[in-house]
């Protein structure tokens, strides 16, 4: 069992969307994260989808994803070199007494507060989904009101592009 | 280029025009709100002609069994809500095994789509997972393109069924028509030729090969490969088996055919799947039902190539040395052109021949033919004699199905019909009518139990309507008897709600209907009943033999066991 991260363009339809989480769902295949927005060309939409499996069974999701009519291709970045990003927005507390080592926490993580009331900060943070996991980590359990997270995207390095 | 002037119709007129543009012959269908304005511009032409089914199930099954025995696309017509629910079964039988159809149905109008409307149904959601391919068609500028688009998917790479859900008011609107001649989706691109080097590469295995082995599957069927098959195949002189759903293709009474595997395989070929040495898969997918336990079936090291239009149905059970991506007939051919040119001299595989006699010399297929009681093998075997093996047979699902599939030797592709990966019981009858209808003069026998033939008995009515001379071989003993024989021999003879209580009186039944029904209980009497109703041209003639109840279909692989772990009739 191994992490897979797998780029998949599609065409721009409804049901698209469905017909991709209906397919995981249906084979029993496991999805960790699933990002999906419209690319530079209107008419596609480009996913990326975090999956844990054996290479047995990723090579079957690669399989399926190509069989359905509407994904126009499909790569496993993790196959080579690649870069991954994913997005938090986390609010926490931030009474008097918490502000200054919450700013430090968040500078360490090059993480950007992004809105202040007098108990909270909103801070967003970009990285790996491990550097997202060792920020929550870091900071006291309490002390965490909500967090959102976008799930990874990623893309090949250099050369290695997904593209029609 | 459009090849079709403008002009402008309406939704339901595109429809019409579309499907005539695709020359098809029959709609298998049934009316409701949705699809009135359709059903009206049916009317006002004779080009397309409509079969009015008793039941959406019926609808899709025929749309099915017209396609299997023909190579044309069935296509079926149903109204929103009720009647997609009741489509879905025969949906996923034709999805299950790969056949092209085309289904059109009815939806509320646009602007009522999700408020809960009379008769809606998210008719998308719930075939997604069981077609080829859906749309829901909101704007009838888009129809035509769709429609084309639905018969291009369906018929193209592994085929499949395609919905085309259309709400009632697309129906109604107009646009200027013009069908496309063409289309082509960056998305969607089927492969032709294999992999040259991979095909070299199965030629050098073959052609090293001291056990080897062919085992094909509704693919050749499907692609119509049966001649390439048989060129290839006598070409190497070697053994040759084949699933449920490739009967035919290879001819079943010749003597490289080994009969056909799997759970109720032969022992012979059973058996020389698991020892060969190099084994040649040819639009197969090993399923479950065909070589039981992968984990049992990698005991054996064997070289494995196998071709397949889908890449997705290799290496998904068993992992496979050579693949081979591809359509079926073109890799047949390059493969023979290459083993006839090749220098290589062949290994002698008479060795393995004398082998696979013995195993053949088990005679595993025996059954008690002095019993007094009708043995179900008996009729059929009865039944090839009498129809000289030429006859278009549908199948429901169960014993019955399974020993057609053992007597009646099929030696063309297209002839043997059944529901062989959902497994339907309810498919033979309104099968056997697209059959007819496909295949006007041709001899077509529907064997059947009298639990599956009761679900979709109504369908009766349609074959009176239509006049189709089906032959209907009821084995009627009186239980579900593949579910006890399970229990039998897993359930400690439990026979939990399996045996088939209130039974109707078959005959008077189809009298009813119209028809014809006979009553046969003798063993003496199989024969010339057959005769009989196969004389009767224009009849459709109810046969009701009651058979053995407590005879078991062998060999058989239980669930999940190796395919050499099977149980034989002489073991008990
Ligand atoms: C729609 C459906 N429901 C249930 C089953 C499970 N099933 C498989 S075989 C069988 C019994 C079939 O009985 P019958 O038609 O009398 O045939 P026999 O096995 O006796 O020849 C059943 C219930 C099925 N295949 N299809």
């Amino acid at each position: 069992m191994s992490r897979h991260i797998i780029s998949v363009l599609v065409e721009n339809e409804a049901g698209a969307l469905s017909r991709i989480s209906g397919l995981f769902s249906a084979r029993g295949y496991n999805i960790e994260t699933l990002t999906v927005a419209p690319t530079e060309d209107a008419s596609m939409s480009r996913m990326t989808i975090v999956t844990t499996g054996s290479e047995d069974v990723v090579e079957q999701i690669t399989k399926q994803l190509n069989k359905l009519i509407e994904v126009v291709k499909v790569i496993d970045l993790s196959e080579a070199e690649h870069i991954e990003r994913e997005l938090m927005l986390i609010k926490v507390r931030a009474g008097q007494k918490e502000r200054e080592d919450m700013k430090r926490m968040a500078d360490i993580f090059r993480g950007r507060i992004i809105d202040v009331s007098d108990n909270t900060y909103t801070i967003e943070l970009t990285g790996t989904g491990n550097k997202l996991d060792a920020f929550i980590q870091a900071l006291e359990p309490g002390s965490i009101i909500e967090t959102v997270r976008t799930g990874a995207s990623g893309i090949g390095r250099g050369s290695r592009v997904l593209r029609v | 280029m459009d090849r079709i002037k403008a002009s402008t119709l309406t939704g339901a007129e595109i429809v019409i025009r579309c499907l005539q543009e695709e020359g098809v012959e029959f709609v298998f269908g049934y009316p409701g709100g949705a699809v009135l304005h359709i059903y009206d511009e049916l009317f006002k032409q004779d080009k397309v002609k409509h079969v009015l089914v008793r039941h959406e199930q019926g609808a899709v099954h025929a749309a099915d069994g017209y396609s299997r025995s023909s190579h044309k696309v069935g296509v079926a017509l149903v109204t929103s809500g009720p009647g997609v629910t009741n489509a879905v079964t025969g949906i996923a039988t034709a999805y299950m095994d790969s056949i092209p159809m085309v289904v059109i149905t009815g939806q509320v109008p646009t602007h009522a789509i999700g408020l809960d409307a009379f008769q809606e149904c998210d008719t998308v959601g719930i075939t997604r997972p069981v077609v080829k391919h859906n749309m829901l068609v909101k704007d009838v500028n888009d129809l035509a393109g769709a429609m084309k688009k639905a018969f291009h998917i369906a018929t193209t790479g592994r085929p499949g069924p395609v919905v085309v859900d259309i709400p009632k008011d697309v129906t109604a609107a107009t646009c200027e028509f013009h069908y496309p001649e063409t289309v082509s989706l960056r998305s969607y691109n089927p492969v032709r030729k294999g992999h040259a080097g991979q095909i070299k590469k199965a030629v050098q295995l073959l052609l090293e090969a001291e056990r080897p082995m062919v085992y094909t599957g509704g693919g050749v069927v499907l692609s119509n490969s049966s001649s390439q098959l048989i060129d290839l195949v006598r070409s190497l002189g070697f053994p040759c088996t084949s699933t449920l759903m490739g009967l035919g293709a290879y001819p079943g009474t010749d003597k490289q055919f080994l009969g056909m595997l799997g759970m109720h395989g032969t022992y012979e070929a059973n058996m020389a799947m698991q020892h060969c040495d190099v084994l040649l898969a040819i639009g197969a997918r090993f399923d479950d039902r065909v070589i039981g336990d992968p984990a049992h079936f990698a005991q054996n090291p064997r070289k494995i190539i196998h071709i397949d239009i889908d890449p997705s149905s290799i290496s998904k059970r068993v992992k496979v040395d050579v693949p081979i991506v591809g359509n079926i007939p073109d890799v047949l051919e390059e493969l023979l052109k290459l083993i006839s040119s090749a220098k290589t001299e062949r290994k002698s595989i008479d060795a393995w021949w004398k082998q696979i006699g013995e195993w053949r010399a088990k005679d595993c297929l025996r059954y008690d033919r002095k019993s007094a009681i009708i043995k179900p093998q008996f009729v059929l075997e009865k039944l090839y004699e009498v129809t000289k093996g030429e006859a278009f047979v549908t199948s429901d699902v169960g014993q019955h199905q399974m020993w057609a599939a053992q007597f009646y030797k099929f030696n063309e592709p297209r002839r043997w019909i059944n529901s062989g990966g959902l497994g339907t019981m309810g498919f033979g009858l309104p099968a056997a009518m697209g059959v007819q209808l496909a295949n006007r003069g041709a001899t077509v026998a529907c064997v059947t139990g009298e639990s599956s033939i009761q679900m979709c008995l109504q369908e009766l009515s349609t074959c009176k309507q239509y006049r189709l001379p089906i032959k209907i071989v009821n084995l009627n003993n009186r239980y579900m008897g593949m579910v006890r024989q399970w229990q039998e021999f897993f359930h400690g003879n439990r026979y939990s709600e399996s045996y088939m209580d209130a039974l109707p009186d078959f005959v008077k039944l189809a009298e009813g209907y119209g028809h014809r029904g006979v009553l046969i209980d003798k063993p003496a009497d199989v024969e010339p009943a057959l005769k009989e109703a196969f004389s009767r041209k224009s009849e459709l003639v109810f046969l009701d033999f009651i058979t053995d109840q407590k005879e078991n279909v062998y060999p058989m692989v239980p669930g999940g066991k190796g395919i050499t772990e099977m149980i034989l009739y002489e073991d008990l």
